[in-house]
């Protein structure tokens, strides 16, 4: 790079990196920050350990790749919780779409309560919704257990969806529509091949936090469960006692697949966008 | 629609069986956004319109901002929905048929292209709406891309494109479908200067190549003066004249439309008692506007004038000539002093004050046939020719609430 620049535009660069190294330096402390627990739990599935105490390095080893699926309960815990998450990205996605368009787009009577009351519902303590969910759940007679879950996390899920689409919707410029119905498209299919083409990377990232927020459940989980076992529930009654290293290898795998998807939604957005 | 009357060619062998009618009517059109819209006068944008924009023409809306005339484009695309009166296309009523039935194109001010698809996709949109063959669609999207020419950019993105590509996108993916009309809303609005007058010229080319009728709507009066085969005026939602370029240049109707056409004179007076005699045309009666000391303005007489009513009459800036001495006989002369003059290259413009204290403005051409090129501060007299005197209809009354019978001035 260096060899092809002309002399003062190597200096004027070398200077300013001097000039921003102390915020390069507070940037990497804060992505180390962010990135420590990751590296630790991606580390100890690698950890030769021997029996359930995972704290110490004894060593590197696969094994726990292995096998990944040696302790049947922790399986059955992530199959249903992947299982929950998958239906609540589809559910919550599906019914917080609409409504992060309809933000976006329109002025309505009652705009500002819907606002009000999607940002209330993030606000809200997690403990106090598991809670009250449970209540509810028992004075309308519900048997607690997957369904309920789902009930729960699609609950919580919605208006991460309606956010992110909303979002999404404002950059949206409302004639592209009107070009394609302009053109022959009726309304469904002006919404289908120009509006939801360009929402996409809107909604996806939405269905992907609800995935996300979904699997990571506890609080509200526990309280709505029960006798169903989630992952995080497995993890948190795994705990007492050593947790084997076969949850950093899941945890490990279950990030991993995150950043994938993420990193394509991103590549798609970027596309669509020319 | 049927996809039929799409692959068909531009109408012509339509007029074998229907008599060769308007392409589009408004009749007695008003849209009143009710209490929604602040500001537009009276509450409606447009308040009673009345338009024939005959088959293959190129017609033009021309006005300021808010004077209605993009709410009119919009009501025959059909995205707004007219409060009262009909619009017809090719004789049928359109009031109440979604914009995706109505055999018409608009061409937007910001182009709306798909920034998700390939340029050629784009183009094919309509077509591949109403199924056309694909074979079909390949031929006909290869073949307008080649008459925008952009026939090698068919891959790229819009957003890779330049505002003068990305325009003739837009206008390529609304003619491949052979609209019965193509709306264009400011087309031009967004290229530069350079960019525009040479887009002028190639819509020109393109609407005379494809003969579809073309209704253009813009603010710019020079753009609407080049392009236009007809120009509607439109003023605070009415149709002040309609007309070809030269009739509404240089006989506008309303001193609006000679305010807002071209740089205009205009002056004013009452009908002198004795002002009626038969000018230089035979046969043609002609009236007088006494200004007082020798000053007066000789004028086609309005139809039922009276000696003694007031009257408005408007002349162009390069009919006037300058002299030194007062001409004599039955023309018009005002006296006035010059307080500005401007070298433009071509011609020269000089700003006359006159006597009575009303600005006029001059132009006279630099080819050295000037009878007078005065300086600053210069005393000069000013003349024209009786046919350059346009009397002016009284702008129509603000009505405080017209109701959607107000009729529109011709």
């Amino acid at each position: 790079m260096t060899t092809t620049a002309t002399p003062s535009r190597t200096v004027r660069r070398r200077r300013a990196v001097r000039r921003g190294s102390g915020l390069r330096l507070w940037t990497w402390l804060v992505i180390g920050w962010l990135l420590l627990p990751i590296a630790v739990m991606i580390l100890f599935g690698f950890n030769d350990t021997s029996g359930k105490v995972n704290f110490t390095w004894q060593g590197f080893t696969l094994t726990w790749y292995e096998h990944l699926f040696a302790i049947p309960n922790l399986t059955d815990a992530l199959l249903n919780s992947l299982g929950i998450g998958l239906v609540v990205a589809v559910v919550a996605t599906l019914l917080g779409t609409p409504i992060g368009m309809a933000l976006g787009r329109y002025r309505f009577r009652g705009r500002g309560s819907v606002d009000l009351l999607l940002f209330a519902a993030i606000a809200a303590p997690e403990i106090a919704l598991g809670a009250a969910l449970l209540s509810l759940f028992i004075i309308l007679g519900v048997p607690r257990g997957y369904g309920t879950v789902v009930v729960a996390h699609v609950a919580f899920c919605i208006p991460y969806v309606a956010i992110t689409v909303r979002a999404r919707m404002a950059g949206y410029d409302p004639t592209l529509e009107e070009a394609a119905r302009d053109l022959g498209a009726g309304p469904w299919t002006a919404f289908r091949l120009v509006t939801l083409p360009m929402l996409l990377p809107g909604v996806v990232s939405g269905a992907l936090l609800c995935f996300a927020l979904s699997v990571d459940d506890y609080v509200i989980t526990s309280f709505n469960a029960g006798r169903t076992v989630t992952f995080p529930l497995w993890v948190y009654s795994a705990a007492r006692t050593g947790v084997p290293p076969q949850v950093n290898v899941m945890g490990t795998l279950i990030f991993a697949a995150g950043l994938l998807v993420a990193g394509a939604n991103v590549l798609l957005a970027r596309r669509r966008a020319g | 629609m049927a996809p039929d009357t799409l692959a068909a060619p531009p109408p012509a062998h339509d007029t074998a069986t229907t008599p060769p009618g308007p392409a589009i009517s408004l009749v007695d059109v008003v849209k009143d956004y009710g209490g929604d819209r602040k500001g537009a006068a009276n509450g409606a944008a447009v308040r009673g319109v009345d338009l024939d924009i005959g088959e293959g023409e190129f017609f033009s809306l021309l006005g300021p901002s808010g004077c209605g005339k993009t709410t009119t484009l919009r009501m025959i695309a059909g995205f707004e929905e007219p409060t009262g009166g009909r619009i017809l296309l090719h004789g049928r009523d359109m009031v109440g048929v979604p914009p995706d039935q109505r055999d018409v194109n608009l061409v937007f001010q910001s182009y709306a292209l798909f920034p998700h698809l390939s340029v050629a996709d784009n183009v094919a949109f309509g077509l591949r709406r109403h199924r056309v063959p694909k074979g079909e669609i390949h031929d006909r999207v290869d073949r307008m891309l080649h008459t925008v020419e952009l026939a090698d950019k068919a891959d790229r993105r819009p957003r890779q494109l330049s505002g003068g590509q990305q325009q003739r996108v837009a206008l390529a993916r609304a003619l491949v479908n052979r609209p019965r009309a193509l709306l264009l809303d400011e087309p031009l609005g967004a290229l530069d200067l350079k960019l525009r007058q040479s887009m002028q010229l190639e819509l020109k080319r393109i609407q005379r190549e494809v003969g579809i009728t073309f209704v253009y709507v813009t603010h710019d009066q020079a753009e609407a003066l080049t392009m236009s085969d007809r120009i509607a005026v439109m003023n605070g939602g009415l149709v002040e004249q309609v007309g070809p370029p030269r009739e509404v240049y240089e006989r506008p109707a309303t001193a609006f439309v000679a305010g807002f056409i071209g740089t205009s004179n205009v002056l004013s007076g009452r009908l002198a008692d004795s002002g009626t005699g038969s000018g230089a045309e035979a046969g043609a009666r002609t009236g007088v506007l006494d200004l007082g000391d020798g000053q007066q303005v000789v004028l086609p007489l309005p139809e039922g004038a009276a000696a003694g009513s007031p009257v408005e009459v408007t002349v162009r800036p390069e009919k006037i000539t300058l002299g030194a001495a007062p001409p004599t006989g039955r023309v018009s002369r005002i006296r006035g002093t010059v307080e500005e003059v401007v070298y433009l290259g071509t011609s020269s413009s000089y700003a006359v004050r006159t006597a009575t204290g009303t600005e006029l403005t001059v132009f006279q051409p630099n080819d050295g046939t000037a009878a007078l090129t005065p300086g600053r501060g210069d005393t000069v007299w000013l003349t024209w020719a009786t046919a350059h005197s346009y009397p002016l209809a009284p702008a129509p009354a603000p009505a405080p609430a017209p109701g959607p019978d107000a009729p529109a001035p011709r």
